[in-house]
């Protein structure tokens, strides 16, 4: 095997693809071989970083060194200056917000300085559609210990032991749920990956699939032998081009090497796993829907009992996990229970897995460990807020989670400790908001999502939903009456009552969050008719402000409803009968003539 | 009114397992291959798998992958999660239409392009950001998400 002197680590996940990844890594394939230094350096194609802000991003092994927003005219200084002249270059390096000077390694940069890997601990370092990358970081060692050294009853006992519980939203402790699958009469027997990640605002899910797909293949191999499976399924949501790509040749790799199929390992133990493409239901997330849905069926939930653990695959003992749960299994049966345990708080061990996202710095996919503040991940991992503005809030848990408020920024990242807020752990999804963000308009956007979700089996959910949004609807376009927060409560707390599932049974939180802490900005809407973040578009009117406009006409041009009239060279009007309030000349104007009222 | 072709959704039968269960995936292969999904086909797949066409109908119009109009060459799809949306994704929609002249779900008359929304594509970190077939675009500004569309019409003849 030929040894390379550096490696060159580039990032290809979704987000650094769509900023040209692989232009960067043709660019860097040219350059090498034009100073002729392919035989000395080697390019790695990565699963994502992380910091998706800050793509392209290429870091440099072993020194680490971390670079950023690359683009291709950049390439040959870089592979000159560094590469061959051993001169590394600060200009495209990191520099954090309101800093001079560039941190040029990655481990001293806040935003990976303050993370804990598990889950994520291969990614930006293997090759994801290598199974011997993975093999060579100690892969496959967990299934080997499982199958070898560890029957059914000592793997469950090891993961209960972990403390580990379920990284799709609600905490189920992992190990319990595993023994009464096991514990269930039969031979047949299944298990499924959750890998349909339907919260919108969260890629937790897509980018552990992208970066490490064999860590949630091994995890499924031992929770299969654990329970007694020997078929599994992963669903996995449809928007994911490249994590199916990744996952298919992550199974084939797998079969090839003897690592799925008859006979594992010369154990006697068989397993196969198959993909199935979600076809866009966030009810899916849901078990009882999503093993409808594997079945070909409309997927309504049911009512449980019995769980699925009982009977779920046409009948069948079936268990379910999402994609983080999974992929910490073999760092659990590998390094032990005790050390697992050793992580995080009292009662939630390990680590979590968080798109950080929205009006911060940073944004990217976050691992830390459980016990860490909300202040810490958004301030000192995502680099505080973005332009200097003024937080207001923290989405978290989707559509079925909650804002909360500045005062309660020391919360820790623990699953009650959340729930105390009226968010939701949730799978993983945390948004910024700043304040420019309408939190009577976020609660709207969450319901419309459910009410557009809800399947329509349970009355309170199908129907109060939607009288919920229509009273949103109404605060925000500016014909709120003073007894709507009243209606809106007593709603909240009979579709929650009256729901089979999750989705109903959670859909009011993000309504009942804002209301309570921020129960002034619906009063405003509803007493003052107006918008406190200028946002809602029923209360705010666009202006041009005649001292600054040039008249270049931008904002004309680009109007969809050609509201705005004006000579060329002179001071443009916008005609307000015709105006929808859509914002688009604001954005364009460049001589800040453009005012919200 | 013209028929559908049913040659390629009979080779997809022949070709899969149409066992129990296997329906959605049949219909995202059918829809692959036509880009939507023909009402002669779904009739004839009533037919071959004997499940009622109201069943595969209700399972098809359940989720939001499945269309049941022709789609233009290229589908746009405009991410409305969370962080595109207080990132502006409803002003992208919006000059969107503006500029295709179509409405949401709808497709250009040049038969080019189609304009949907999708609840999340989880690349939030690029909010806002738009998928045009299986391509990303992120970090939108509504002159660049044009400048992309007007990319997509000169690279076609």
């Amino acid at each position: 095997m030929p040894r390379y002197r550096m490696n060159l680590m580039v990032c290809t996940g979704t987000g650094c693809v769509s900023n040209g990844a692989f232009e960067i890594q043709e660019a860097l394939e040219y350059e090498l071989k034009r100073f002729g230094l392919e035989q000395e350096i080697q390019i790695v194609t990565t699963g994502c970083n992380g910091f998706c802000a800050n793509g392209p991003i290429v870091v440099v092994q072993p020194e680490g060194i971390f670079y950023q927003k690359l683009t291709v005219d950049v390439i040959p200084h870089l592979v000159e200056e560094h590469f061959l002249k051993g001169r590394p270059v600060p200009a495209l390096m990191y520099t954090p917000p309101r800093e001079k000077s560039p941190v040029p390694h990655m481990r001293e940069i806040g935003f990976f300085s303050k993370q804990r890997l598990i889950a994520l601990a291969n990614r930006g370092i293997i090759d994801p559609e290598v199974i011997d990358e993975y093999i060579a970081r100690g892969g496959y060692k967990a299934l080997a210990k499982a199958l070898t050294a560890m029957d059914p009853h000592r793997i469950i006992d090891e993961i209960k032991k972990s403390g580990l519980r379920g990284r799709g939203g609600a905490g189920f402790p992992t190990g319990v749920k595993w023994e009464i699958c096991m514990a269930q009469p039969g031979k047949e027997k299944y298990i499924i990956c959750n890998a349909d990640e339907g919260d919108p605002g969260a890629f937790m899910d897509r980018s552990i699939v992208e970066s490490d797909p064999h860590a949630v293949l091994e995890g499924m191999l031992i929770g299969a032998r654990a329970i007694g499976a020997r078929q599994g399924f992963i669903y996995l949501r449809n928007e994911y081009p490249l994590a199916l790509k990744r996952m298919l040749q992550a199974i084939e790799q797998a079969r090839e090497y003897g690592l799925l199929g008859d006979d594992i390992l010369g154990t006697g133990f068989s397993f196969d796993v198959s993909i199935h493409r979600g076809a866009g239901a966030f009810v899916c997330g849901e078990e009882t829907s999503l093993i409808h849905s594997l079945e070909g069926r409309i997927p309504h939930p049911r009512v449980r009992p019995p769980f699925p653990a009982q009977s779920g695959y046409h009948g069948k003992p079936t268990n379910i996990n999402n994609v983080e749960t999974w992929a910490n299994v073999p760092h659990i049966i590998r390094h032990g229970a005790h050390w697992f345990a050793g992580i995080g708080t009292e009662r939630s061990k390990g680590t979590k897995v968080f798109s950080l996202v929205g009006r911060v710095n940073n944004t990217g996919l976050v691992e830390v460990p459980m016990g860490i503040t909300l202040r810490e991940i958004i301030y000192d991992i995502g680099g505080g807020i973005k332009s200097g503005k003024k937080f207001k809030a923290v989405q978290m848990g989707g559509p079925s989670g909650g804002c909360i408020p500045a005062e309660k920024l020391d919360t820790i990242i623990d699953y009650d400790s959340v729930v105390q807020t009226g968010a939701i752990m949730g799978s993983g999804g945390m948004v910024v908001m700043d304040e420019d963000t309408c939190m009577v308009e976020v609660a709207r956007y969450f319901l419309a999502f459910t009410q557009d979700e809800s399947c329509g089996k349970c009355t309170f959910c199908r129907i109060g939903t939607k009288r919920m949004l229509e009273i949103l609807e109404r605060i925000t376009r500016g014909e709120g009456r003073e007894e709507d927060l009243e209606t809106l409560e007593t709603l909240a707390v009979n579709i929650k009552k009256g729901s089979l599932c999750g989705l109903g049974q959670t859909a009011p939180n993000p309504v009942l969050t804002t209301l309570r802490y921020f129960r002034h900005e619906y009063e405003v809407h509803i007493r003052e008719r107006t918008c406190p973040a200028k946002q809602c578009r029923g209360l705010i009117t666009y202006r041009i402000v005649a001292d600054r406009c040039v008249g270049c006409g931008a904002c004309a041009k680009k109007c969809p409803v050609r509201a705005i009239a004006g000579e060329r060279k002179s001071v443009h009007v916008i005609d307000q009968e015709t105006c929808i309030t859509c914002g688009i000349c604001y954005d364009v104007c460049r001589f800040d003539a453009v005012e919200v009222v | 009114m013209d028929h559908t072709d049913l040659t390629p959704a009979l080779s997809i039968l022949e070709r899969e397992n149409t066992g129990s269960g296997s329906l959605i995936m049949i219909l995202q292969k059918i829809q692959e291959d036509y880009g939507y999904l023909p009402k002669d086909v779904l009739d004839m797949l009533a037919k071959r798998m004997n499940i009622p066409i109201a069943q595969i109908l209700g399972t098809a119009t359940f989720y939001a992958q499945f269309r049941f109009e022709p789609i233009g060459r290229y589908v746009i799809r405009v991410c409305h999660g969370t962080a595109c949306h207080i990132a502006g994704a409803d002003k992208i929609t919006d000059i969107l239409r503006q500029n295709l002249e179509i409405q949401e779900h709808e497709t250009t008359g040049d038969g080019l392009f189609t304009l949907e929304r999708v609840a999340c594509i989880g690349c939030c970190s690029l909010a806002p950001a738009v998928m045009i077939d299986d391509q990303v675009y992120g970090s939108l500004t509504l002159d660049r998400i044009l400048r992309i569309i007007k990319d997509y019409r000169k690279r076609t003849p």
